[in-house]
């Protein structure tokens, strides 16, 4: 199986710090993967880098069948070519309802006079409730998003990612604030998006990650330390050293 | 060039009159009586002389009076007399100084010299003068001549150059002998070597020297005019427009004049006759081409002259040779010249640019002064204040104001500084308490509601000053400039300026890294929710450093107000090239700020060089730059990177 | 215009019959109809209000919508004038140039007439040549073009350069102060083309219609005006109703999330500033022939900055209140500065308005930020009892932490 995301050997330094050193990362078209780490591993410099809001001093990202080189695409071509991120915080459009949120990321033409021209046909609407309700959601389409709690925003949040039907998922702490019951569902989300696409969570809580029961890949000082099944790297001596040996 | 003084002090003395003649001033114009009685021009230059030359001390009285028209021959016996007016007739004074009496206007006829005389007269005082015992009045004919050089003056000059004992004249006289050698005097070599003797000295006397020299007159000709110095050859359509070659002909009565349009339509009017012109119908004549035929019509009925046509233009052009010629005709001083004056623009080049840097510099430190208060507000708590120019223009009244209460010009310029800085420190501390405090976090509200309280203070201003400029005059001390040379100075202000910026920047300095509240301040910028936990207020800092701000802007007012006008509107020339300066250089760093002062101020002098006609322009083009220059370094020249900057 | 979209902006409804019946009732008012009750210079002022109206319109739509604070706009403005106003300038000294010339004997040539209106248009700034900028200024139609395309162009290569190099908040509403400033002292140079700091006038003449006093003249511009602010605000409404009014305002809010949804934020924030500099400029093209005059002191940057002050009076974020805050602000200032206010006598000081107003414009507006963002527009929600989302920060400004966020990124 080749390949979605083929990340290899990028560096990047911010003002002489190396916030990631050399970094190769691998992950197939169906596929779910933990990245955990310690604070500073350079989890978050990584996601900023395959989504292009942060250029690397070096190394390549090839994404696709075509292997499309992403260092040289903008944030939006990026997100086109079918990467979604999930930031920590949820950030959805508080002015607009929930059913402009999603309708604005449903997967269609992007150029302004498209979207100018762009009216919403039944179908747009049927997607749209049927996402709503997917994540719990249906009953609060025509409210306004910064009514919604926390956690609807997550929600709201994760709606939008599958409205965009991206081919890779990048999902920074998404249980972060969530009940013990919204924990579930998002687990079980995840495992079910990750049949069809690729998916990378991470994440700092362990439950969780036990939870996925997934390959993990373990970052420290900008790069891979250790992979494989949690048991596996939870036994690796280095990485019981940098990071679990703390908590 | 002490050697070539010693030289042409010894060539004047050799062509001067061989012999002093012991001989008074009295004998001498007894003697030529019938010369100065019908003088002119052409025949009493040798009396003049000999009086000059006399060595009798009486004889400069006597040619000033004769100048004057005060001198005078009696008719009973022809005897002269210095005359002085009263109202009986005159008093006589003997030429050799002792009173004679008195005498009815009758009976005296006094000597009316025309012109020429007198100018020849004038000539022969200045050895007088240039010997006189009063040094002032030895400057002064020195001073006279350098206004108005002549050929004759260049002999007494070196004459009294050899008995001068003051060395500060003596200089002068040197220099000026110099430079009338080299205009005046008749021997090549001499002046050539007058001429290489002052090497590139920058003296605008010199270049005023040299310049006529140089002047050339063009000149159209079959061939090259013989004996004369030619400057250059001009080639017809390169080095001399092709209409400008033609006019030259036709102003040397070598060609017909072209017709233009206007004399065209002239003539078709003055042959129209029932309609027509030419055989052309006048309402056809909306058209060149049909303009043309009429003309050309007229042309061959005789009824116009002869207008040359574009062949005959080409070919007069091409029959004829074109020339640049000096007026000196002596090829090796004008050689000479040029080559001084190569010399002295290539150094007054470097002057000049030492002089824009100096221009540029000071120029900087005014756009650092008016944006540090900006760097502070701004770049350290991100808060925009579109009031800031304001706070500079309340500054400068505050000057105002304490001049008029202190009428010492130093004393109230040392008290308006303080009392600036505390007047829009609180201003600063208002207005941050009242409106900025509610809408950190909202930048272009705060853009707004800082513009609505600039618009209020400039026409509170404007009500309580008026729209005049007010005068905010600086300590006699602080006027007049430092002065290099010719080309090079720069005003004592401006380096007071300077100064106040790099005090303003030790002081930022100094309280931003050695002081608890540059601690403090520091704290909160970077997190201001961290910063409060450890017992920081974070509302007395954001408080206190919007004011120091703002009172900065206030002393640059000050400063600024001395040399700008005082007007409402001072703020609002200043506000836009702050930010700019700000944003240039990168926002949340002093040498940032500083940086982007110096760039702004060196591009738009430079531009103002290239330019100098249009400081409009200058400031079109320095905007345009920087909105290119946020192109390639939107983050300006100092930029923070990385995580700092929040990426 | 669909009839979805005006079933959700029923205010366009109102809107347009409003401006309807105004238009209607000034014109029966007019000198030009005969009842007299509005003379043609308060017919003019109106009409010049409409034109300020949908210029705040524009200034609506990129800061109230797409959050993008414009303090150049008023160059755009100004600009259509120019071009507008070159035609007028060149038609009109055109029929003096001739009639002159054709008592002289000889029927003028082309080179001639052309010769005449250059001296007669430049003499002022010591020219006699017709600059290149003028090529076109003898044909209607060339100059109408310019107004859209002179305009358009300059804000697109500006635009493109701000936007691509990511300049947004404050540093862009300064670099677009900054190349409205620029602009005005190019043109207050003499040698500019334009007539330096004289600019252009007698533009009330429109040539051809000589015949027409100004009465009317005045009535047909304040109908071009209303028919420019209605389509003006039917378009501004269209553009703001459907995903493309979701997509400018989610930029205005957080545009990094906007761009990790896969829309090409610079390409939007384009499209919006072009558009709205287009209509600015067609505002532009309009108000010029009713002010007569037009110079490089219209394009001052504290122009740019009224119009905001306008917008946020009226209510950002609506198209109704920007429309209303012009009309409003415009014509207080105008009634105020015009010295027609009485004297206010507190007993120990006469306040005289025309000293003041500007105090108190300054004040308000103040007060406006700080205590009604939602600035006039907001009594409308009070009216109709709607409440805004209830949710951190201000009403209509991104939420706090991504506008930290953002700023802590210049």
């Amino acid at each position: 199986m080749s390949a979605l995301l083929e990340v290899s050997g990028i560096s990047v330094t911010f003002d002489g710090f190396r916030a990631i050193n050399n970094l190769s990362f691998e992950i197939g078209p169906a596929e779910l993967r933990a990245v955990i780490g310690p604070n500073g591993a350079g989890k978050t410099t990584f996601m900023d880098i395959v989504t292009g809001k942060t250029r690397p001093d070096s190394g390549k990202v090839l994404f696709g069948e075509r292997s499309v080189n992403l260092l040289g695409m903008t944030e939006a071509q990026i997100a086109r070519a079918g990467v979604g991120r999930k930031f920590q915080r949820p950030t959805v459009f508080e002015d607009q309802s929930v059913a402009e949120n999603l309708m604005m990321a449903l997967k269609a033409d992007r150029g302004p006079f498209a979207v100018l021209r762009w009216r919403p046909r039944p179908e747009h609407h049927a997607r749209v409730a049927e996402l709503a309700s997917e994540v719990g959601l249906a009953d609060h389409l025509p409210r306004k998003a910064g009514e919604l709690s926390h956690g609807q925003k997550q929600w709201l949040e994760i709606g939008m990612l599958l409205a965009q039907e991206p081919r890779l998922l990048l999902v920074d702490e998404p249980a972060a604030g969530m009940t013990l019951a919204e924990r579930e569902h998002t687990t079980r989300l995840l495992v079910d998006l990750a049949k069809t696409r690729a998916v990378v969570v991470v994440e700092h809580d362990m439950d969780f990650v036990r939870r996925l029961a997934c390959k993990v890949t373990v970052l420290h000082e900008g790069a891979v330390l250790a992979e494989g099944s949690l048991d596996h790297v939870t036994r690796n001596p280095a990485v019981i050293e940098v990071y679990l040996g703390r908590g | 060039m002490r050697q070539i003084l010693m030289m042409l002090v010894a060539v004047i003395l050799f062509t001067a009159p061989a012999a002093l003649r012991a001989e008074t001033a009295a004998e001498l114009l007894t003697e030529n009586r019938a010369l100065i009685e019908k003088s002119s021009r052409q025949s009493i230059g040798p009396v003049i002389g000999a009086l000059a030359a006399s060595g009798d001390p009486a004889a400069q009285a006597v040619l000033e009076a004769w100048a004057d028209k005060r001198l005078g021959l009696r008719k009973s016996d022809g005897a002269f007399f210095l005359l002085t007016e009263t109202p009986e007739g005159f008093a006589l004074t003997d030429p050799a100084g002792t009173p004679a009496g008195s005498a009815a206007k009758a009976e005296i006829t006094a000597l009316k010299p025309n012109s020429g005389v007198r100018g020849l007269i004038a000539t022969a005082l200045v050895q007088f003068q240039l010997s006189d015992p009063d040094p002032a009045k030895r400057a002064a004919a020195l001073a006279s001549i350098a206004r108005d050089p002549l050929p004759d003056h260049l002999e007494p000059l070196a004459a009294s150059l050899a008995r001068e004992t003051d060395p500060a004249i003596t200089a002068r006289k040197a220099r000026l002998a110099s430079l009338l050698t080299l205009r005046f005097h008749p021997d090549s070599a001499t002046r050539v070597a007058a001429i290489d003797s002052f090497g590139a000295d920058l003296g605008l006397d010199l270049r005023g020297a040299l310049n006529p020299l140089l002047a050339t007159t063009r000149i159209a000709a079959t061939a090259a005019p013989e004996g004369a110095n030619i400057a250059a050859e001009l080639e017809p359509g390169s080095d001399i427009a092709l209409e400008a070659a033609y006019d030259l002909l036709v102003a040397a009565g070598r060609a017909p004049a072209r017709l233009t349009l206007a004399d065209q339509r002239a003539a078709l009017l003055a042959h129209a006759q029932g309609g027509s012109v030419g055989g052309v119908a006048v309402a056809d004549l909306a058209d060149q081409a049909a303009r043309d035929r009429a003309y050309t019509a007229l042309e061959q009925a005789g009824l116009v002259p002869t207008a040359a046509t574009e062949d005959e233009v080409t070919a007069a052009i091409a029959a004829h040779r074109f020339f640049d010629v000096y007026a000196e005709p002596d090829p090796a001083v004008t050689t000479a010249a040029q080559a001084a004056l190569a010399r002295i623009s290539l150094k007054v080049g470097a002057m000049q640019a030492a002089d824009l840097s100096l221009d540029a510099l000071s120029l900087a430190s005014i756009y650092f002064l008016a944006a540090i208060g900006l760097a502070i507000t701004f770049g350290v708590m991100r808060v925009i204040n579109m009031a800031h120019g304001d706070f500079i223009m309340l500054g400068a009244y505050t000057g105002y104001v304490t001049q008029q209460i202190i009428p010492d010009y130093t004393t109230s310029i040392l008290v308006a500084l303080p009392m600036a800085f505390a007047v829009t420190f609180a201003a600063g501390v208002a207005m941050e308490r009242l409106v900025i405090r509610h809408l950190y976090r909202r930048p272009l509200e705060t853009l707004l509601a800082t513009f609505g309280i600039s618009i209020a203070l400039q026409q509170l201003a404007k009500n309580i000053f008026g729209t005049q400029a007010r005068p905010l005059t600086s300590p006699a001390w602080l006027d007049g400039a430092w002065v290099l040379n010719d080309v090079v100075s720069i005003s004592y202000i401006r380096i007071a300026i300077f100064v106040l910026a790099l005090m303003f920047l030790g002081l930022f300095l100094f309280i931003m890294k050695r002081t608890r509240l540059g601690l403090e301040v520091r704290a909160v910028t970077q997190n201001p929710g961290m910063a409060a936990s450890m017992g920081i207020n974070p509302d007395r800092i954001n408080m206190l450093t919007f004011g120091l701000g703002s009172g900065i802007a206030g002393v640059a007012g000050v400063a600024i107000g001395l040399f700008a006008k005082v007007t409402s509107e001072l703020g609002s020339d200043y506000i836009v090239q702050s930010f700019m300066t700000v944003v240039v250089g990168g926002v949340g760093n002093i040498w940032g700020t500083l940086a982007g002062a110096t760039l702004i101020g060196f591009f738009q002098k430079g531009i103002e060089w290239l330019n100098p006609s249009n400081t409009l322009a200058a400031q079109t083009y320095m905007i345009l730059f920087i909105i290119l220059f946020i192109q390639f370094r939107p983050r300006g020249i100092i930029a923070l990177k990385g995580r700092a900057a929040g990426d | 215009m669909t009839p979805g979209s005006l079933s959700r902006n029923p205010s366009v409804l109102i809107f347009l019959a409003t401006l309807a019946l105004f238009t209607l009732a000034v014109t029966f008012l007019s000198e030009a109809a005969g009842a007299g009750l509005i003379s043609t210079s308060f017919v003019k002022t109106l009409g010049k209000t409409l034109c300020l109206c949908l210029i705040a319109l524009a200034m609506d739509l990129i800061w109230g919508f797409a959050g993008i604070l414009s303090l150049g706009h008023f160059a755009f403005f100004a600009l259509g004038g120019y071009m507008i106003g070159m035609w007028l300038m060149y038609a009109r000294t055109e029929v003096i140039v001739v009639e002159a010339l054709a008592g002289a004997g000889l029927p003028p040539t082309p080179q001639e007439i052309r010769d005449g209106i250059a001296s007669q248009i430049f003499g002022v700034v010591g020219g006699s040549d017709l600059p290149a900028i003028w090529a076109f200024a003898g044909s209607l139609p060339a100059q109408l073009a310019l107004v859209v395309l002179v305009p358009g162009t300059l804000a697109l290569v500006f635009g493109w350069l701000a936007f691509r190099s990511r300049v947004t908040g404050v540093y862009l509403s300064i670099l677009t102060q900054a190349m409205t400033l620029a602009l005005a002292l190019y043109l207050f140079q003499n040698d500019s083309g334009l007539r330096g700091n004289n600019g252009l006038s007698g533009l009330q003449n429109i040539p051809g219609a000589e015949a027409v006093g100004q009465d009317w003249l005045s009535v047909w511009f304040f109908w071009a005006s209303a028919a420019a602010l209605g389509l003006g605000y039917a378009l501004a409404a269209w553009v703001v109703s459907g995903k493309f009014g979701s997509v400018i305002r989610a930029i205005r809010d957080d545009e990094a999330r906007v761009r990790f949804l896969g829309y090409p934020v610079e390409v939007y924030k384009l499209t919006v500033f072009t558009l709205t500099a287009v209509i600015t400029a067609i505002a532009g093209a309009l108000y010029y022939p009713q002010a007569g005059i037009i110079n490089p002191a219209e394009m001052a940057p504290i122009a740019s900055i009224y119009l905001a002050v306008w917008v946020a009076i009226g209510g950002r974020g609506r198209l109704y209140g920007a429309v209303i805050g012009a009309v409003f602000v415009s014509l207080l200032s105008s009634w105020f500065t015009g010295g027609r206010a009485p004297d206010l006598n507190l007993g120990f000081y006469t306040v005289k308005w025309v000293d003041w107003w500007q105090i108190v414009l300054g004040l308000s507006f103040v007060l406006v930020t700080l205590y009604a963002p939602r600035g006039i527009g907001g009594l409308f929600d009070l009216i109709a009892g709607l409440r805004a989302p209830d949710r951190r920060g201000a009403a209509l400004g991104p939420g706090d932490g991504a506008l930290r966020e953002q700023e802590a990124k210049e």
